[in-house]
């Protein structure tokens, strides 16, 4: 059963792939300069485009690139105009190229095509490689490849520095509203192993997209539970990261907490990888 | 009366044990009582204490009071149509809650929730008691109770889509159906005083409602004092059903089924019939809490929906009896 889900993730992910290189031949033979008038309407794409576009050339980001819990990069949102994600409003923005993900609504995309706005997809960063993948992608969209080598050499120099084996690895659980955790096969599962911990929700079979039951949870009584940070307002999903259960999990152990950094696939996961390894090291007592 | 109340006080025993040995951490019979007395400060005693006594705790409190609350209303109506949730209490309840949560009264003041939702449940009462007049004719009963329930429910929606908060807007599906799952003694203590103060009102209600079943005029030539008797269903009714419905959402159909079921057995008198409904409300929705972990673990599938599933049917059973009656 998940090996099948696995396949079929990946030949989604090959033919997702194959169309964004379609699309990035046809764009690349209908204009041979960059475009000046981009808007990105999905935050992973927001966060990219704006470590990588020259001045100006970045006329709108989503409105969640402005929410800090959610954006690494919400002060630098705070000085583009944002959008809502409408076909309307982004029309009106007259682009020349609008940035979306893989996942963003298909009507608007659509909708947007017919208009004759050219639309490029990027797909959801699963690796660090295909952080690496997008960075290089966004460079050549937007004619801004010097930008993207420069920022993909450091975070290879970084990812380097990253790479060397735990010996010993705390239990880690990533626990986030509703209950819900990520596997192995996912960006969130990668940075848990690379900062040196062991998925011990995984390593019980509840992969990606599995919600743990607060009973399961006090069962693996993990050495470590990182859940997200709440939003306001109120919410049961939320409500029961709270859960007596949940603190005495947490009690007397650092309180970490998957934020901004962990969300989308840019070089900021590796400061989380960093956040987290540091963490590690002062549970188990050894320096890195 | 006894040969009714014994077999349903065991049935609540069992169900009770029952719901704290089901879940999904698979622990022994032994293994879990011996966590839940002793406690050993491990991973066994935390689930036995803090998640599922307090769901088999609140199961009992919630269904006997609706049970309870059930009864009262039809006994007062003298119409077996009458129930919280249907007529709009529960949902009105669920509206008091969830401003209480949103607006954040919830969060500086502890019982800031119990008693939004109580006053909720208040409102929805009294519009429903106002608008099906004192006989409470079953026509005029249930469209006032369609009237408020459908707005109330608008209003939760808009409230929830309102908020900051993006998982408020999913959590429909809670309000009108109601989950047991994931509750903390916290809930428990937060729900047990109105429950208290409500079950007292109506338990009390035995003598009047006997009294009414002979007609009003009857009554209060027997002295009994029907302005107070209907201040006093009022209160209690909005007590238990608010405290409940503020920590576990709108359940329905619990205080339909159980006075429907228990009435001929215990004689059709409405003094017994609340005592025989609070336990056989209990067992009930016991029995539906352990259904919803059994049929689907993984899902949190709502209680309302296996409530309904057997409370609906037999609402359309009633309809039709009654509209033969009065042909």
């Amino acid at each position: 059963m998940s090996d099948f889900v696995r396949s079929s993730e990946r030949i989604r992910r090959i033919i997702a792939r194959a169309i964004l290189a379609g699309a990035v031949i046809i764009g690349a033979a209908a204009r041979a300069e960059a475009p000046a008038r981009v808007v990105s309407i999905n935050l992973c794409t927001d966060q990219l485009a704006m470590l990588i576009a020259g001045e100006g050339q970045l006329l709108s980001v989503s409105h969640i690139a402005r929410d800090r819990r959610v954006s690494a990069m919400a002060d630098l949102a705070a000085g583009l105009d944002v959008n809502y994600g409408r076909a309307e409003e982004i029309y009106m923005l007259r682009p020349d190229l609008v940035l979306a993900q893989e996942y963003s609504p298909r009507a608007t995309l659509a909708m947007l095509r017919r208009l004759g706005i050219p639309v490029v997809t990027l797909p959801d960063a699963a690796t660090f490689g295909d952080v690496r993948a997008n960075m290089a992608e966004m460079g050549r969209l937007l004619g801004r490849e010097d930008a993207a080598a420069a920022l993909i050499a450091e975070y290879d120099a970084r990812l380097a520095a990253l790479r060397d084996e735990a010996a010993e690895r705390p239990r880690a659980v990533l626990y986030q509203a509703s209950g819900y955790t990520s596997g192995g096969d996912t960006l969130a599962g990668r940075i848990l192993i690379a900062a040196g911990f062991a998925n011990a929700a995984a390593a019980a079979d509840y992969g990606t997209g599995a919600k743990i039951p607060l009973e399961v949870l006090a069962m693996l009584a993990p050495d470590l539970v990182l859940t997200s940070e709440p939003y306001p307002g109120a919410s049961r999903s939320e409500e029961m990261l709270r859960h007596p259960v949940v603190a005495a999990l947490r009690e007397g152990r650092r309180a970490a907490m998957t934020d901004h950094d962990w969300i989308c696939g840019t070089p900021f996961v590796l400061r989380a990888v960093e956040h987290l390894a540091a963490t590690r090291a002062a549970m188990t007592g050894t320096s890195e | 009366m006894i040969r009714v109340m014994i077999p349903l006080a065991l049935a609540v025993l069992a169900l009770f044990a029952a719901s704290l040995l089901t879940g999904p951490a698979g622990i022994g019979v032994r293994d879990g009582l011996a966590a839940l007395v002793a406690g050993d400060g491990g991973p066994l005693t935390l689930i036995m204490r803090e998640i599922r006594l307090p769901r088999a705790i609140l199961a009992l409190m919630i269904g006997g009071s609706l049970g309870l609350a059930g009864a009262a209303m039809q006994g007062y109506l003298r119409n077996p149509l009458a129930e919280p949730g249907l007529i709009g209490v529960s949902g009105s309840a669920a509206l008091g809650a969830v401003l209480a949560l949103q607006t954040g009264l919830a969060a500086s003041f502890a019982l800031g929730l119990p008693l939004m939702a109580l006053a909720g449940a208040l409102i929805g009462v009294m519009l429903v008691m106002l608008l099906a007049g004192p006989r409470g004719a079953s026509l005029t009963l249930i469209l006032a109770g369609i009237a408020v329930s459908a707005l109330a429910g608008a209003l939760v929606s808009l409230v929830l889509n309102l908020s900051p908060n993006p998982f408020a807007a999913s959590e429909m599906m809670f309000w009108m159906m109601g989950s047991l799952a994931d509750r903390s003694m916290l809930h428990v203590w937060l729900a047990a005083p109105l429950m208290a103060l409500g079950a007292g009102l109506l338990l009390t209600l035995g003598r009047g409602l006997d009294a009414l079943t002979l007609g009003e005029d009857a009554a209060e030539a027997m002295g009994v004092p029907l302005s107070r008797l209907r201040l006093q269903l009022v209160i209690g009714t909005a007590c238990v059903v608010g405290a409940g419905t503020a920590v576990a959402g709108a359940i329905g159909f619990v205080g339909l089924v159980v006075p429907h079921i228990l009435r001929p057995l215990v004689g059709a008198r409405p003094s017994r019939l609340l005592w025989a409904s609070t336990l056989g409300g209990a067992a009930m929705l016991l029995a539906a809490d352990i259904a919803v972990r059994l049929i689907l673990p993984e899902r949190d599938l709502k209680l309302g929906v296996v409530t309904a599933l057997v409370g609906a049917p037999l609402f359309l059973h009633l309809i039709l009896k009654l509209r033969k009656e009065r042909i």
